[in-house]
This record gives structure tokens, sequence and C-alpha cells, in this order.
């Protein structure tokens, strides 16, 4: 993919600087707010959130808990209390709305661990490594249940790194470090974008609330598309855009899949705008000029 | 591999790929699983010392409930509980107190249990001393001053269920013969596992701690029937009484259960104890 030395490149002459980082920008004013939210309780005695990402509680009053970890809980036999039920259902129809993987993009504390480790990869100019299915993610997703049913216990919170990355900058860190620089080092040297790509159970999970979100990235102005490649190889997910992009079998612009994060880092890389925040039904809107079958 | 799966020419490679694949997943992943398994069922083994918050449910349950957000931490206004983690010996994530750091301080409204969003800290906990979240245990009869003779009661003084779940036992001293041993003891009924004794005992290790209750408590066989609580309970004893037993005993006593003892003393002299027999002649010589 690393056929061009400086990714972006043309995006920084067309649109400045600010403008080709506009969205990861944002992105990382996200992880960092929500982040500092959660620490400036421990930090000045402020509480506007307590808990962490598990499960929060907002102002004395708004309680978010995480489904998935929730989901796992039901598993082990264990009938949870009101707050967590209102907590996961409010974060439910939050991820349904804004796409399911916009947690990864927007929320993860394992996002920029991986994210650098992903720019490094490509400034060092390593490629290849081991080759994982992506799919590989909801047989792990699986399992994660079928361990917690079997040991009835959330056992993947024992060594799930998204959530003990969290817990270690707010609760303390213990050798969590050891965990999250194992992750960096094997999406760095082992498999591309290996972790959130491939294996990560939590952004499969998610990946499944944004089967029908309403907020999708779509390749509007696909015309214009110059062919430079710079979005296969700063999205983390390169083999959604394809279909959009190529309007492949007819597709709609509307990048459909449930894994596309919602980062927007291809529409900041982008020199020819080609991308744009949209709403799903946008395909049907859009005439199907190249189209030989309906698209979903 | 989707390459081969457009050679449609035979149906059976583009299946035996699929299969293949599904069977590699399947296997890694199971094995990952097996890991991840064995690693959760171990982490229910944690140490003695670390003391779950109040109301938290039995151990086993306790890890599928408790989903490690750290609320109970949080409203813990004497900041006692820690979430575990990697590399300590409790269960990664979840909450947690060592006595002797820092006991419970048993708040009335109990705020931990009110902040657990799960029930992992059961919300049927509404009155602080009816929390069972270890049972104290004084472990070392030898180094406990008390046992030692002394009077120290400092777990006695600070326990706060004291003269319920901590009581002093008298009893005699047979090191010196003429002193009274106060012996600390714990009454599980009441102990609510807080920690106060293990933490202000003097020693340079507790002699008295908190363990949890399926560690620290025995439990009678189930056939088992205290002779005493039965007999309150019929209002009479339960054992036949001896039959009538004919010894040539001195006057004046009696036979009863192996024993031999004085008659119940009816007010008149004839039948007095026999030990005031000899002083009664005394008596008739005075007169």
């Amino acid at each position: 993919m690393n056929r061009r030395p400086t990714i972006g490149a043309d995006a920084k002459a067309a649109k400045g600087w600010f403008g080709a980082h506009r969205w990861l920008i944002l992105r990382r004013v996200s992880q960092l707010g929500i982040l500092a939210l959660f620490l400036i309780g421990p930090w000045f005695g402020v509480w506007i959130v307590k808990g962490n990402l598990a499960s929060s509680l907002t102002l004395g009053v708004l309680p978010l808990t995480d489904p998935y970890v929730l989901l796992q809980s039901l598993f082990a036999r264990h009938i949870p209390e009101r707050a967590a039920l209102i907590g996961a259902a409010i974060v439910l129809g939050f991820y349904i709305l804004v796409g399911g993987r916009a947690y990864c993009a927007w929320v993860c504390p394992i996002n920029p661990i991986t994210d650098a480790a992903a720019w490094l990869r490509r400034r060092l100019g390593i490629h290849g490594g081991a080759r994982l299915p992506r799919a590989t993610r909801y047989w792990v997703l699986a399992m994660t249940f079928v361990v917690a049913a079997v040991t009835d216990s959330i056992a993947w919170e024992l060594v799930n790194p998204v959530s003990m990355m969290h817990r270690a900058l707010i609760f303390g860190i213990g050798a969590s470090w050891a965990i999250i620089l194992g992750l960096f080092l094997f999406d760095l040297f082992i498999a591309q974008r290996g972790w959130c790509g491939h294996i990560c159970p939590v952004g499969a999970f998610y990946s499944l609330l944004g089967r029908w979100s309403p907020l999708r990235i779509s390749a509007v102005r696909r015309e214009a598309c110059n062919d430079c490649a710079d979005c296969y190889a700063v999205c983390p997910e390169p083999l959604i855009i394809k279909p959009a992009l190529k309007a492949v079998d007819g597709a709609g612009p509307v990048i459909t899949s449930a894994n596309c994060t919602n980062c927007g880092r291809c529409i900041d890389i982008c020199s020819k705008d080609v991308f744009e925040f949209g709403a799903r039904g946008r395909n049907a809107e859009t005439p199907p000029a190249r189209s030989t079958a309906p698209s979903t | 591999m989707s390459v081969k799966k457009e050679k449609t020419t035979q149906a059976s490679p583009a299946r035996r790929q699929f299969m293949l694949e599904t069977v590699r997943m399947a296997c890694g992943v199971g094995v990952v699983g097996l890991g991840l398994g064995l690693y959760a069922r171990q982490s229910r083994a944690h140490p003695p010392l670390a003391i779950r918050p109040p109301g938290a449910i039995a151990e086993a349950e306790f890890l599928g409930a408790c989903i490690r957000c750290g609320l109970c931490a949080r409203d813990c206004p004497y900041d006692i509980l820690s979430l575990a983690k990697p590399g300590e010996p409790v269960a990664v994530g979840t909450p947690y107190f060592v006595a002797r750091q820092l006991p419970c301080e048993m708040c009335e409204d109990i705020p931990c249990v009110k902040a657990c969003p799960t029930g992992a800290l059961d919300h049927k906990l509404t009155d602080i001393n009816k929390a069972k979240m270890g049972l104290a245990v004084l472990v070392d009869h030898e180094t406990c001053l008390n046992f030692l003779g002394l009077r120290c009661d400092i777990c006695y003084r600070d326990c706060p269920v004291i003269d319920k779940a901590l009581t002093l036992e008298q009893r005699i001293n047979t090191r010196t013969g003429k002193h009274a041993e106060f012996i600390p003891t714990v009454h599980s009924e009441d102990c609510t596992g807080c920690g106060k004794c293990e933490k202000s005992c003097p020693l340079e290790v507790a002699a008295i701690k908190v363990f949890p209750i399926e560690l620290a408590k025995g439990e009678l066989g189930k056939h088992y029937r205290l002779g005493w609580v039965e007999k309150e309970k019929s209002g009479a004893s339960l054992v036949p009484p001896d039959p009538e037993h004919h010894y040539n005993l001195p006057e004046g006593m009696h036979y009863d259960q192996g024993k031999v003892l004085p008659d119940e003393a009816p007010a008149t002299p004839e039948s007095a104890p026999p030990q005031h027999r000899a002083p009664k002649a005394l008596k008739k010589d005075e007169l």
C-alpha cells in the first residue's frame, strides 16, 4: 500500500494541514476529553463522571454501562440491578444511532495506541506480518460469551486491554503497561491493524450495533477520485472503502460496512474531498448510475 | 482465500477452503478460550486477606456480577477500596480492601453498596451491622497479649460491634494460678468482618485476622443435636432419668449420673449434710 512515501501530502497541499487533520484532531479531542472527564474527579476532586467505561455515573444521575460487559455478565447468569440495565440501554441506543464502532474511533482508549502503531508502521515502512482473517474478532466475541457461561464469570474482563487501559489511567496502572506495550508491539511488528482490525471482541460487538446506524461516511464525490489510495492507507478497515468508492457491483456511495469506525480519516486524507459524513439513506437517493443490483 | 472461492468449477475446493478456515478459527480461538477459562477459574482463588466490600455476593458469583467499574471505590468516603491491578493476586479490576492496612469504617448508609450498578454488592444489605465481609478469627493464641495474660484488649475496644461481635471471656490464668485471662472471643453472628480488630492489633503481625467466612467458619454435621438446646426447646431433659441405684452411701448422700452428691438439704438439722455432723458434736460439747 505504501507506494507513495508521503501519505496525505496531496491533502495537505490542497486543504492545508488543519484541513487534512480536522477529523483526526476532533477525534483526539473526543478521546482525551472523555478521559479528562473521568480524571478530573480523582485528580482535582471535581466529580462530573465517576467510574470507568464499564459503568459510570455522570453528575450523579446519568448511568452509562458497557452493554458488552453487561451481556457477558448475563451469560455468567447474573441478573444486574436496574441502574446497569438502564445505562446499557442508553449506550446501546446511542451507538445504534451514531455507528457502533464510533466507540472505537472516538472513545476507546486503546485507539491512540494502535493508531500510533499503524502510523509508525507506515513511517518505518514495515509491511506484511501475520495474516489473520478479519472475522477472527467475531470468533473471539463468541468465545468470550462461551467462557463467561462456562466459568460463571466475566472472564474476558480479566484480560481485556480496552478496559484495562482505561482502568489503568483512572484507578492505577499496575502491570497494565506491559499488556498495552505488548499490544502496541503486536500491531507494529506482528500484524497490521492486528488488534482493532482483527481480534478485539469489543469492536466486534460494537460493529454489530452499527449494522443499521443512520450516520455513515459516504463517497459522495467518488467520480473525483484520482486513485491515490491514501484513504486505503490510513483506513483502519481498508477493505470496506472499495465497494462504495468504486461502485463494486453497483454499490451506492455510502460505506455500509458495520466495521467502518466513522473515524473520518478518509475525509481528511482525500485531496479531492470525495468523502463526507452523511446518512445511510443516501444510497437510495443517489441515482444508480452504474448499478446493476440493488445495494443494501 | 477469496480467489479460490471464485473458482466455482468444482464446489468442493471452495467448500474445503471454507471448512478449513472454520476449523482453523475454531481451534485457534478455542485454545485461547481454554486458556482464558482456566485463568478465570484460577482467579476465583484470591488471597484470604483481600476482603470484598460489604454486601459482596459469594465469590464465585461475584466474578460474574462485578463489571469492574469502580463506582463502589469512588463512593467510599474513606477511600479504602482499590481495584485489583494486573499482577496482583486478586481477579483483575475487582474491588477489595486489606483490613490490616485500612479496615472498613462501616458507614451507616453503605454508599459502596448503593453505588454498585449491577448488584455484585447486594442492594438488599441496608443495615451495615448485618454485613458479612468476612469473619474475624483470633488465629494466634501464642502471641495474642490477652492470651499471655496481659490486658491488651485493643481489638475488643476497637470493635464497632463491641460486646456482641467480640467479647472478653474470663478464665483462670494457670501460669500464675491467681490471675485471670481475658480471652477475646469472636461471635460470628454479629461480626461484620470490617477488620478494625485486625488493624488495631498492636503486634508486628496481627494475632486476630479477618478471613472470608467460608475459610473461617466451621459447620456442624447436619445430624448433630446440641443436648442443651434440645432440652430448652422441649422444656425437659430428653435423657431418661437414671434408674434408682442402691448403693451403701453415707447418710444424706445420693447417687446421680456417676457422681455422689449431698442430698438437697431439707432445713431440719437431722438431715443436715454430713460435713456438718462433726461440728454438731462440738456444738453439743459447747452446750
